[in-house]
């Protein structure tokens, strides 16, 4: 299997796996980054979601030959000790059940306010309708990512 | 504490996580206040622990570890149980380390999540645990300063002998008082003086929530773990005929390929050994994803299996089930249960003389309900590691009770029990298919028979089409009333695949004079199995309902008519074993009539439903406030009422009757599992339709009945009156009345 070199959480690492291996199995199973779930492996969860380049992806469906140069930062790269701004406001509003979904959540929370710091309850909506919660947290998520913006 | 405040690092948890042992959680309550400086560095924990109680341990220089006994599948037991120890220790809260406890059924009890019953069935035994820890402490001090222990006092962690001016925290006497005998029926707090319990506490487990830490069972691996996969039948009703597997054992990474029997011919299941599939097909491999593209390449040709007999362990001995092995479709389960529906049933309760009283009637009212099976999609699918020899097993996962698949796992391994290490890690949901045991055998079985660490994966595809359903169910309610409009007589007639969903013995029974109540079953190969609120969750949706339109026939207000049923019920019950009582049962009502403005011109803009349901010992009420989004009706507001007695942590209950809603509109809505000739017709999210943000609610208002009552269930009992209430909602909505589940399918083909 081919050697691939990747830029994850801002250092580089190669990986020996086949090239349509998808960035999520990468990571859990090559890198021993498990903060990035698997929920449905067809782009339907968002339990997956990474950053690109600071855009949010369903890593489920990135092959791993596909991320050349780009950055990837999941969950483990988003802050050193938990204390980026949106992982606090989650924090702040008990926002976990069980807990499975929320780093994707998070990751797609982060990606929607560095695109747009002030977010309307619509856009909210609509940009973490991708993200599946069975344990139906969806108005807690709504509050932390408000209370993010505010210190972000 | 500048080395710790950067030191939470992967290694130092990967250290504790893996090296304490599997499932190991440690947690740190400090966090609380999002103090994410002066957290504890678990590899720093000094070794030293004096145990007090099976619950607790306390070091000498004052930490104090609370294990938390029970399951965590996102009811937060980690942070409620140990608060309930906390209180009791009388301890500073924040300076409490939390720790998942070990599977040890002696030291800490039934450790099984479901029913609703965590806080229920640990509050006395925690609350005399952080007591009689409290006390051996005392008693440690009092020897050592030779004064007598009623003049003791303690808090937040320090004991006080004012006389004297001695004090000392608790580590100081924590060695002395490791070895004073336990005492039993200490006094207890009185709950007034609570500071602990019954005030917001963050979940302990926030902070690793939040930055993905492996908690979780799909987390777990260890050096040499291979991935194990089943390639189940395509359909209910089928088995593995012969398969070739040339093409998959060339695919890379891939170890072996076999098939394995799960039970024995005549193995006796317990009650939550379930069977799907006994014939298993396994391909196991280096990684996840070879063995899902290796498994691929399979040739397999099933056949179907034909009726097949289950032996079932009883109290009253073994017996013997045949599972028929017809191919099932949805079309044919819809015919079979007007057949079954038209039959005669089992009779489950009758009061009074119903069937004159239908006979004299002026008016009968019949409706019936529907609703489909359902998938559980808790969002980790279903997995299991395990690490079985000849001597051993090690068995990691996600389960709500281990001592339950423990005994099986010892049957099947032919191991004794104390030779199963069994370790419990946290469930990404659990919902009632996690109290099942199959995936732990098959797990196990794999492991012994590759001889290495394996963890079997179910991809989300196995999970939904695999699956421990909730039963398709109907039922069928009548009325009776009489020239004046009076209630006289109520039936309800309930089926289902293949159980019946009655609660016979609960409202209305016993506010009504002539009553009867029937079931009937149809046996099936679908397995099925506990859903969120096991036969509540249809029976309020169906009853609830009728209650509205028995409700609309009196021309009474659906909330005064409940109200007077009550009265009835309250004053002059009807028949015996009535399970509720009818006093709480009117105050949720009466709360959600007073927070939602119930009959207020405020709230003329909203098409309003109301149901409430007892269940697992509680009590909730809703109203749902639907407007049009879109030419769509749309829940945007829900009022909630909920009597679960003294509530152990606010903020979190509050978040737990938020999903309640949240999953019950969801599942009302678009919750639905066809079959076609025995295949599950949607096997991802692409099909089954979850509620998304966007279809959530704008608020959810959450009230709490506030009394001194020891708690009752709360991840369920708000849970089944949320169906019935956005029904009735949505026939003011959409001036018709909403029968079938899932209720979107009717209103979307009508737009
Ligand atoms: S696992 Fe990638 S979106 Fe579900
Ligand atoms: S918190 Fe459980 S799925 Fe979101």
């Amino acid at each position: 299997m081919p050697v691939i070199s990747l830029n994850v959480n801002g250092k580089t690492v190669s990986v020996d796996a086949d090239p349509a291996t998808p960035v999520l199995w990468v990571l859990r199973e090559h890198l021993n980054l498990v903060g990035t779930k698997y929920g449905c492996g067809v782009a339907q969860c968002g339990a997956c979601t990474i950053h690109l380049n600071g855009n949010a992806v369903r890593s489920c469906q990135l092959p791993v030959s596909a991320v050349g140069k780009n950055a990837i930062t999941t969950i483990e790269g988003l802050s050193e000790n938990g204390d980026h701004p949106v992982q606090k406001a989650w924090i702040e509003q008990d926002v976990a059940q069980c807990g499975y979904c929320q780093t994707g959540q998070i990751m797609t929370a982060t990606a929607l306010l560095k695109s747009n710091p002030n977010p309307t309850d619509a856009q909210i909506e609509a940009s973490m309708s991708g993200n599946i919660c069975r344990c139906g947290t969806y108005l807690r998520i709504k509050e932390a990512i408000k209370t993010a913006a505010k210190q972000m | 504490m500048e080395k710790t405040k950067t030191d939470y690092n992967r290694r130092a948890f990967l250290k504790s996580t893996f090296l304490a042992g599997g499932g190991m959680m440690i947690s740190f309550s400090g966090l609380a206040k999002l103090s994410l400086d002066d957290k504890i560095n678990p590899a720093d924990l000094p070794a030293d622990w004096h145990e007090l109680t099976g619950y607790i341990k306390i070091t000498s220089d004052n930490i104090i570890k609370i294990f938390n006994p029970n399951p965590e599948f996102g009811q937060n037991v980690m942070t409620s149980l140990p608060m309930i120890v906390a209180e009791e220790l009388d301890v500073d809260w924040k300076k409490v380390v939390v720790e998942m406890g070990p599977h040890d059924n002696v030291k800490l009890g039934p450790q099984f999540t479901g029913g609703s019953n965590s806080v229920r069935m640990y509050w006395k035994p925690l609350r005399d645990a952080g007591a009689a820890a409290r006390n051996m402490l005392l008693t440690a001090a009092a020897q050592t300063w030779n004064v007598p222990v009623e003049e003791l006092t303690t808090k937040g962690g320090m004991i006080y002998h004012e006389k004297t001016g001695k004090s000392g925290t608790y580590g100081e006497f924590a060695s002395k008082a490791a070895g004073v005998p336990i005492p039993k029926d200490v006094k207890l707090k009185d709950v007034k003086n609570f500071t602990v319990v019954r005030n917001s506490q963050k979940n302990v487990e926030g902070l690793k929530i939040v930055t993905g830490k492996p908690l979780f069972g799909l987390d777990y691996t260890q050096e040499g773990t291979l991935i194990a996969m089943i390639q189940h039948p395509p359909a209910f009703g089928m088995k593995v005929k012969s398969f070739d597997a040339s093409e998959t054992l060339k695919m890379p990474g891939i170890k072996d390929v076999f098939t394995l029997k799960l039970y024995e011919d005549g193995f006796e299941q317990a009650g939550f050994d379930t069977r799907t599939f006994n014939d298993l097909l396994v391909v196991v491999g280096n990684t996840t994803w070879q063995v899902m593209n290796a498994r691929k390449k399979l040739k397999v040709s099933w056949e179907p299996k034909g009726d097949t007999k289950d032996t079932m362990a009883g109290r009253n001995g073994k017996r013997e089930v045949v599972v028929p092995g017809a191919l099932e479709s949805t079309a044919t389960h819809f015919a079979k249960m007007k057949e079954y529906a038209a039959k005669p049933a089992q009779l489950l309760r009758k009061d009074g003389d119903p069937e004159t009283a239908f006979k004299n009637a002026a008016k009968v009212l019949e409706r019936t309900y529907n609703a489909p099976f359902l998938a559980h999609n808790c969002m980790e699918p279903m997995n299991c590691f395990a690490h079985v020899t000849d001597e051993k097993a090690l068995i990691v996962g996600p389960h709500q009770a281990a001592g339950w698949i423990e005994p099986t796992l010892s049957k099947v391994l032919n191991l004794p029990a104390d030779k199963i290490d069994m370790q419990i890690t946290r469930m990404g949901g659990g919902f009632g298919l996690r109290a099942y045991g199959h995936t732990f055998v098959e797990a196990a079985l794999i492991s012994r028979k590759v001889k290495a660490p394996v963890k079997l994966v179910y991809t989300r595809e196995d999970d939904m089409t695999y699956g421990i359903y909730r039963p398709m169910y109907t039922a069928t309610y009548r009325a009776a009333f009489d020239a004046n409009k009076n209630l006289i007589a109520f039936h309800v007639k309930g089926g289902g695949i293949p159980e019946h969903p009655i609660h016979a013995n609960r409202f209305p029974a016993g506010a009504v004079d002539n009553y009867l109540a029937e079931g009937w079953e149809i046996p099936s190969n679908i397995t099925i199995g506990a859903f969120r609120a096991p036969r509540s969750n249809f029976n309020a949706a169906a009853e609830q309902s009728f209650l509205d339109e028995v409700a609309e026939v009196m021309g009474k207000d659906p909330i005064e008519f409940r109200l007077e049923l009550l009265k009835r019920a309250k004053e002059n019950p009807v028949g015996k074993n009535n399970e509720y009582d009818a006093d709480r049962y009117a105050e949720v009502l009466k709360l959600v009539k007073e927070k939602s403005g119930w009959g207020s011109a405020a709230n003329k803009q909203y098409s309003r439903g109301v149901a409430a349901y007892f269940c697992h010992n509680s009590y909730a009420a809703h109203v749902v406030d639907i407007v049009k989004k879109d030419g769509q009706p749309f829940v945007e507001r829900v009022t909630s009422a909920v009597d679960c007695g003294i509530v152990i942590n606010p903020d979190a209950a509050v978040n737990m009757v938020q999903g309640c809603v949240v999953d019950g509109i969801g599942n009302a809505l678009y919750g639905e599992l066809t079959f076609k000739d025995g295949v599950p017709e949607k096997n991802n999210f692409t099909r089954y339709r979850m509620i998304r943000h966007r279809e959530a609610p704008k608020k959810i208002d959450v009230h709490f009945v506030q009394n001194e009552i020891n708690p009752t269930g709360l991840g369920e009992p708000p849970f089944p009156p949320i169906f019935a209430a956005v029904a009735n909602a949505l026939y003011k909505s959409e001036k018709k009345r909403f029968y079938n589940q899932p209720f979107s399918t009717e209103f979307q083909k009508k737009s």
